[in-house]
């Protein structure tokens, strides 16, 4: 184990997975000498050099849609759009052509390429820098929706999503690089599709991925003092959806609370609390609350910000009316 | 260069080709056979059909909703083209993508596109693979008047000059983007202009003269496999039928389109090969027989195979 932020850690996947496969290339905007607009990439270009890692004209299009094309044609690029708030600019690139051209060409094509893009809000970056759109992306069946929450799994999900055949959207929360932990050194790589329980408990569970983890532990570290054990799943990837350890945690809870940040209507955890009505309606023994950004764009002001995003404090409170 | 009989002949073999196949589908969709929708090339063969004599199957193409003629010059197989339209489990695709989705990647064929434009910046990635794996396999990307548009357009071929790219975009003006004419839709008359944005090289062909534009395209390609960067070929043409079968064309001059016809490339190839005496009029229509008895059985291959199976809905989503 070695402590590393989360960026320095999704950086040692990219690494070892460049090391280890010369058809992986890096590309995007400010990705070389620049070393990414946080930082994520700072110092690939130099022990990969610029055949490696491509700095891109600002062109999210010709990105994404290039990648698709080299994907297709044997390479395994993983590009980086700057914000996710960009990807609507090279979305028929996502939509309906890294997705659909396995299906369409009856399975005769492969397109092994990860999207590599921050998400989030919390940092003043208003309506077009701060959103988390994963919900368009598990949307679209097609591609693979990634959003890990610790180093660790930053790492992990990293070389994970590289590996795989398909085309997968990394999605990394920006309030979340500067965060330390724990990572395994050297060849680490989780399955997609696993979840992962954060915190054990055993009187409700609160689903939540990315940066909610963190708040949804410290509101079940609040809540343990008042008796009140839940028990913290992150799902870490959202397509694949590790379904049944969801399922088994309620059925151990009896209380579901989902938790995300990106707004409510048809976000993602409508979608789970869907699978949980419908395939494990007779686990609860009460409604299923979901504690989400209001149906709202991302305001400046850090105090609008703040009352915007979800909060221990309001996942407490909707802990609490389920008892 | 001088083009010799062989060639010649060969060229009329595939535009002759791609023009049975059309026919046909023309009139297999008519008479309700083919489910969807079809955009035939009627008028176009010779862009293809030149472009792609100076490709191998390790070459790259990137196609269009019109892309029919693409595959057939590429080297695609007929039966599975016509087995596709059909819908059938047979078909390249197996069913599921229809007439706009036909691939073939062992071939290069990365695929017709219902998205117009799309193309553009995967041609750019597959010569970025080609480039980056330090192979000398270009690609060439075919799209429209319409298509050149697209902001696609502009961050491709941006990209592929900045980054030296092996792609040859070969604009096939048929002077319309669906109902839109050209003279409502730019203003350029010379789509090659636009290559001087981007700092690369861009010519206009007689797009209905095969031999012109296999000329072209010789160059491009050629100069992108030394690796000195993409080209802009404009091959200005005109399509015989609507921008899908059914269209009412009410949007044509009757005189400009029959002014088109008198330039039919399969026509004025058939005129060149007689007065250089490489072929006698006997001598085509034999290649013409052979070709429909090709297209009869890919027909008949088709009719005969087996729908997909309803469960097959799930399968090809993923890769495993």
């Amino acid at each position: 184990m070695k402590q590393m932020t989360y960026a320095e850690a999704l950086r040692d996947g990219i690494r070892l997975e460049m090391q280890r496969d010369p058809h992986v290339y890096l590309a995007g905007e400010d990705v070389g000498i620049f070393g990414g607009c946080f930082g994520q990439t700072a110092g690939l270009y130099q022990e990969f050099g610029p055949e490696r890692i491509v700095d891109t004209p600002i062109s999210e299009t010709a990105i994404v849609g290039h990648a698709v094309g080299a994907a297709a044609a044997g390479l395994r690029p993983i590009v980086e759009i700057m914000f996710i708030d960009f990807m609507g600019v090279c979305m028929d690139e996502i939509l309906n052509q890294a997705a659909k051209m396995r299906y369409m060409f009856g399975g005769k094509a492969k397109v092994p390429m990860v999207i590599r893009t921050p998400c989030g809000a919390g940092v003043s970056a208003a309506a077009q820098h701060s959103q988390s759109l994963e919900a368009f992306f598990t949307h679209i069946p097609g591609i693979k929706t990634v959003m890990p929450s610790t180093p660790a799994d930053a790492k992990g999900l990293m070389c994970a999503a590289i590996r795989d055949d398909n085309p997968v959207i990394y999605i990394e929360h920006k309030m979340l690089l500067g965060l330390q932990g724990d990572v395994p050194e050297g060849e680490y790589v989780i399955p997609l599709g696993k979840a992962d329980i954060k915190r054990k408990g055993s009187d409700v569970t609160i689903v939540a991925w990315s940066a909610m983890v963190h708040k949804a532990l410290a509101a079940a570290e609040a809540l343990a003092k008042e008796g009140i054990s839940a028990e913290v799943l992150d799902p870490r990837t959202l397509n694949p959806l590790d379904k049944d350890s969801i399922l088994n945690s309620v059925g151990k809870t009896e209380r579901l609370v989902i938790v995300h940040e990106a707004t409510r209507t048809g976000g993602f955890g409508g979608e789970i609390a869907a699978i949980v009505a419908d395939e494990g309606f007779d686990l609860l023994n009460a409604p299923i609350k979901r504690v989400t950004a209001p149906d709202a764009p991302v305001p400046f002001s850090p105090v609008l910000e703040r009352n915007y995003l979800p909060s221990e404090e309001k996942i407490i409170k909707a802990v609490k009316e389920l008892f | 260069m001088e083009i010799t009989k062989a060639e010649l002949l060969s060229f009329y073999e595939t535009m002759v080709t791609i023009r049975t196949f059309e026919e046909k589908a023309a009139e297999l969709f008519a008479a309700g056979k083919l489910p969807g929708f079809v955009h035939l090339y009627i008028g176009e063969e010779a862009v293809a059909t030149g472009v792609c004599a100076n490709l191998t199957d390790k070459d790259y193409i990137t196609s269009t909703h019109r892309g029919h003629g693409h595959l057939i010059a590429k080297g695609g197989r007929i039966d599975l083209m016509m087995a596709e339209l059909f819908g059938k489990a047979t078909g390249y695709c197996k069913g599921k993508g229809g007439s706009m989705h036909i691939a073939d990647v062992n071939l290069g064929i990365l695929g017709a596109n219902g998205i117009v434009g799309a193309g553009q910046p995967i041609a750019a990635g597959a010569a970025f693979a080609c480039k980056y794996k330090k192979t000398d396999a270009v690609a060439v990307c075919f799209f429209g008047d319409g298509a050149s548009n697209r902001g696609t357009f502009h961050e491709s071929l941006n990209m592929a000059s900045i980054f030296k790219l092996p792609v040859i975009f070969v604009c096939e003006n048929n002077m319309y983007g669906i109902s839109n004419y050209q003279k409502n839709h730019m203003n350029v008359s010379d789509i090659s202009d636009r290559a001087a944005a981007y700092g690369i090289p861009g010519v206009t062909v007689d797009g209905n003269d095969v031999v012109a534009v296999y000329e072209a395209a010789a160059e491009a390609v050629d100069r992108a496999r030394k690796g000195d960067g993409p080209s802009l070929i404009e091959c200005k043409t005109w399509r015989h039928r609507g921008h899908f079968e059914g269209d009412p064309c009410i949007y044509k001059d009757p005189k400009e389109q029959e002014a088109w016809l008198k330039k039919d490339p399969v026509l004025s190839l058939e005129k060149k090969l007689t007065e250089l005496k490489f072929a006698t009029v006997v001598e085509l229509e034999e290649i013409k027989a052979a070709v429909k008895e090709k297209i009869d059985s890919a027909v008949l291959f088709a009719q005969n195979s087996p729908d997909p199976d309803p469960d097959d809905v799930l399968t090809d989503v993923y890769a495993s």
